[in-house]
C-alpha cells in the first residue's frame, strides 16, 4: 500500500513511518503543511493519505475528494487529541479515521486499515445510490421521450420504443441517453 | 446590565489567520469577553475542516467561521451531519479576487473599452477562455478557500455573470489563502479568491493583481460568522447570549474608525495572523469612499452583525443552484434554523444597540445608503447592490 504522510512534527512523522514499514506498508512521500497537496497527489498517486489534523492542506484534499469522482483517496488523520469520542465521529462518518500521536505500532496498522475499508464501503454505498438516481432518471426520460415520438410520429407505445432503443445503439447511446437528448432536440424545436 | 447565570464561563474559542478573526481578538485584549464574565482561550485554527471537526467534537465551543458553513454542516453536506447555529455575523466584504500578472495582463489587452469594473472583468475573461480553447491551450485553473465558503460561491456568481460555465470552462480548486500567494507565484494558479490580507500580500509581493472585491459581487455581503453547535446553544443559552454581546461590543469599538489602527496592531501583535504589519493595517484601514474595490471590511455598522434569514437563504440556494444540495431542500426553513436574529436581538438589546425588527431583507434595492427601522433607534444601512444588478426578494 502506498500511503503519504503529511505532518510538521518530525518525531511523530519518524514514528509512524516506522510503524508502518514494520507492517510491510510503504511510505512513498513525507510533506510538511505547506507544502502544495494538490501537485503531491498527482505525481506520487498513494492509495491513502495520512494527515495532521491540524494541517492548512485539509480543506484541499477534502475538496479534491469532492471534486475528482473517479480517484477519491481515504484520508487518515493525526491528532494530539485523545478524546476516544472526536474519533468515533470521524470513523462513522465513513471517510476519515483519527490516528492518536503516540499510538503504538500494533495499533496503528489495524487503525489506518479499518478507515480505508470503511472509506471503500461509502464510495461502493456512494456508487450504488449514484446508479439508483441514474436508473430512476431514465426510466422517467424514457417514457417522456416514448410520449414524445408517441405524440409527433403517431406511433403506438411499442413501436416507439422500438425506435428510441434503435436511436440509441445507432449511436451508440444508453436509452436513457438517447432519450435525453431526444428530450433536449424536441425542447429545442 | 443584569448579569446573566453562565452555564460555562471558561471557552476556547477558534479563530483562523484572517484579518476578519479581529473582532475575538478585540473582545479578549479589550477586555469585552471579561466584562461578560467570560474566561476565553483562543486557538488558532489552519483549516476550516479542523474548525468544523473540533467544533463538532465539542473540542472548541465556539469558532470563527465562514458564512455557508453551519448551514453546510446542518444540511449533512460537510462530513458528519451536526446542526449548527450563528447568531452573530463577524464581518461584511473584505474578499477579493486576485489574478496573475500574466493572466491580467493578457486580460487587460482582451478587455473593451465598454467593460467596465467587475462585470467588465468577467466579460474579458470569458472571451479569453474561448480563444484559449480554440487555440488549444489548457484551461485556467482558479482557486477559493474552501466548497462551503462565500469566496466560492462568489467567484462562481462572478464568472456566471460573465457567460462563464464554472463546472465545464475552467478548473475550481480549494487552496488555503497563505498557500495561494505561493501557488500563483509559481504559475500553479492563475487566480483566487480570498479573505483579507492575502489579496493585498499577492498585490505588494508583486506576484497578483486584485481585479474585483467581494464588495463589487455583493456590496456589505456577509463574510464570517460565530459558529456553535445546535446542541451547545441549547445547553449553554446565557453563555451563548454573553459571548454574543461581547463580540457585538468588540465589533461596535473596531467600527469607530479612530480604532482600527490599534486593532490591527493587537492582531500583528497577538500573532494570531502572520502577514506584514502593513498588510494588516490597509486590511483593517477605513477606505475612501471612492476606492476603486469599493467598501472594505465591516464589523458593526448598517447591523453589520446580524444575522440575515434571508442572507442565510441565499447561501443555501446558492449551494442548490451549483447541486451541492438537492432542489428539494427547503432553503428558508434551513435558513431559519441556522441563523439566530432572535438571539442577536437579545444579546444587542443588553449593549444598547439597535437591532432590526425584521428577518429577512431584500437585497439589490439599495444603491445609496438606506434607513431602517431598529428595536432602539433608526439603523444607517450601506448598499446591497448585487453585480449583476439582480433583485433578491425578502420572502
Amino acid at each position: 500500500m502506498r500511503i503519504m504522510l503529511v505532518d510538521d512534527d518530525r518525531v511523530r512523522l519518524q514514528q509512524v513511518e516506522q510503524a508502518l514499514a514494520a507492517a510491510g506498508d510503504e511510505v512513498i512521500v513525507r510533506l510538511d503543511s505547506r507544502a502544495d497537496l494538490l501537485q503531491a497527489v498527482q505525481r506520487y498517486s498513494p492509495d491513502v493519505i495520512l494527515i495532521d489534523i491540524d494541517a492548512p492542506g485539509r480543506d484541499t484534499l477534502e475538496s479534491l475528494n469532492r471534486i475528482s469522482l473517479d480517484c477519491p483517496r481515504p484520508i487518515v488523520m493525526f491528532t494530539d487529541d485523545g478524546d476516544t469520542d472526536t474519533i468515533r465521529r470521524a470513523v462513522r462518518a465513513g471517510v476519515s479515521a483519527y490516528v492518536v500521536a503516540g499510538l503504538n505500532a500494533e495499533r496503528l496498522k489495524p487503525i489506518v486499515d479499518v478507515a480505508i475499508a470503511r472509506f471503500h464501503e461509502h464510495q461502493s454505498l456512494k456508487r450504488e445510490l449514484d446508479e439508483a438516481k441514474t436508473r430512476l432518471a431514465d426510466r422517467r426520460d424514457v417514457e417522456r421521450a416514448k410520449g414524445l415520438l408517441m405524440q409527433r410520429r403517431k406511433l403506438n407505445e411499442t413501436d416507439a420504443y422500438e425506435l428510441l432503443r434503435k436511436m440509441a445503439m445507432d449511436r451508440n447511446l444508453k436509452i436513457g441517453e438517447a432519450a435525453r437528448a431526444l428530450i433536449a432536440a424536441a425542447e429545442l424545436l | 446590565m443584569t448579569p446573566l447565570m453562565l452555564e460555562k464561563p471558561a471557552l476556547r474559542v477558534g479563530v483562523v489567520p484572517l484579518a476578519d478573526a479581529v473582532p475575538i481578538v478585540v473582545a479578549q485584549a479589550k477586555g469585552f469577553f471579561a466584562r461578560h464574565g467570560l474566561d476565553v482561550e483562543i486557538t488558532l485554527e489552519h483549516a476550516w475542516a479542523a474548525v468544523r471537526d473540533k467544533l463538532s467534537a465539542d473540542r472548541l465551543d465556539a469558532a470563527q467561521m465562514l458564512a455557508p458553513m453551519p448551514l453546510a454542516a446542518t444540511l449533512g453536506i460537510d462530513a458528519v451531519p451536526t446542526p449548527m447555529v450563528a447568531a452573530l455575523t463577524l464581518n461584511l466584504n473584505g474578499n477579493a479576487i486576485v489574478v496573475s500578472n500574466a493572466l491580467h495582463e493578457r486580460l487587460s489587452a482582451m478587455r473593451h473599452s465598454e467593460e467596465i469594473g467587475a462585470l467588465g472583468w468577467a466579460q474579458a475573461l470569458k472571451r479569453l477562455i474561448e480563444s484559449d480553447r480554440a487555440g488549444g491551450r489548457p484551461q485556467l485553473v482558479f482557486s477559493h478557500v474552501y466548497t462551503y465558503s462565500a469566496h466560492h460561491y462568489e467567484l462562481r456568481y462572478w464568472l456566471a455573470a460573465g457567460g462563464i460555465r464554472p463546472d465545464y470552462d475552467l478548473n475550481l480548486i480549494v487552496v488555503p489563502p497563505p498557500l495561494a500567494v505561493a501557488q500563483l507565484a509559481a504559475g500553479r494558479i492563475d487566480g483566487f479568491c480570498v479573505g483579507a490580507p492575502w489579496g493585498d500580500v499577492a498585490e505588494r509581493a508583486g506576484v497578483g493583481r486584485r481585479i474585483v472585491s467581494k464588495y463589487q459581487i455583493w456590496n456589505n455581503s456577509p463574510e464570517k460568522v460565530l459558529g456553535v453547535t445546535r446542541a451547545w446553544a441549547e445547553a449553554n443559552p446565557n453563555t451563548h447570549l454573553a459571548l454574543v454581546s461581547a463580540l457585538i461590543e468588540a465589533s461596535r469599538w473596531l467600527d469607530q474608525a479612530e480604532n482600527r489602527a490599534e486593532a490591527a496592531r493587537l492582531l500583528a501583535e497577538t500573532g494570531y495572523l502572520e502577514a506584514a504589519p502593513e498588510c494588516i493595517t490597509a486590511a483593517l484601514a477605513p477606505r475612501a469612499p471612492d476606492h476603486p474595490l469599493g467598501q472594505g471590511l465591516v464589523f458593526h455598522a448598517g447591523a453589520a452583525g446580524f444575522p440575515w434569514v434571508s442572507q442565510a437563504r441565499w447561501f443555501v440556494e446558492q449551494m442548490q443552484r451549483w447541486q451541492q444540495v438537492l432542489k428539494t431542500v427547503d432553503a428558508a426553513q434551513t435558513a431559519a434554523a441556522v441563523y439566530r436574529p432572535d438571539i442577536y436581538r437579545a444579546a444587542a438589546a443588553r449593549v444598547g444597540v439597535s437591532a432590526p425588527t425584521v428577518d429577512y431583507k431584500s437585497e439589490g434595492e439599495h444603491r445609496l445608503p438606506w434607513q431602517l427601522d431598529g428595536t432602539d433607534g433608526v439603523i444607517d444601512m450601506g448598499p446591497d447592490c448585487l453585480l449583476d444588478a439582480a433583485l433578491y426578494r425578502a420572502k
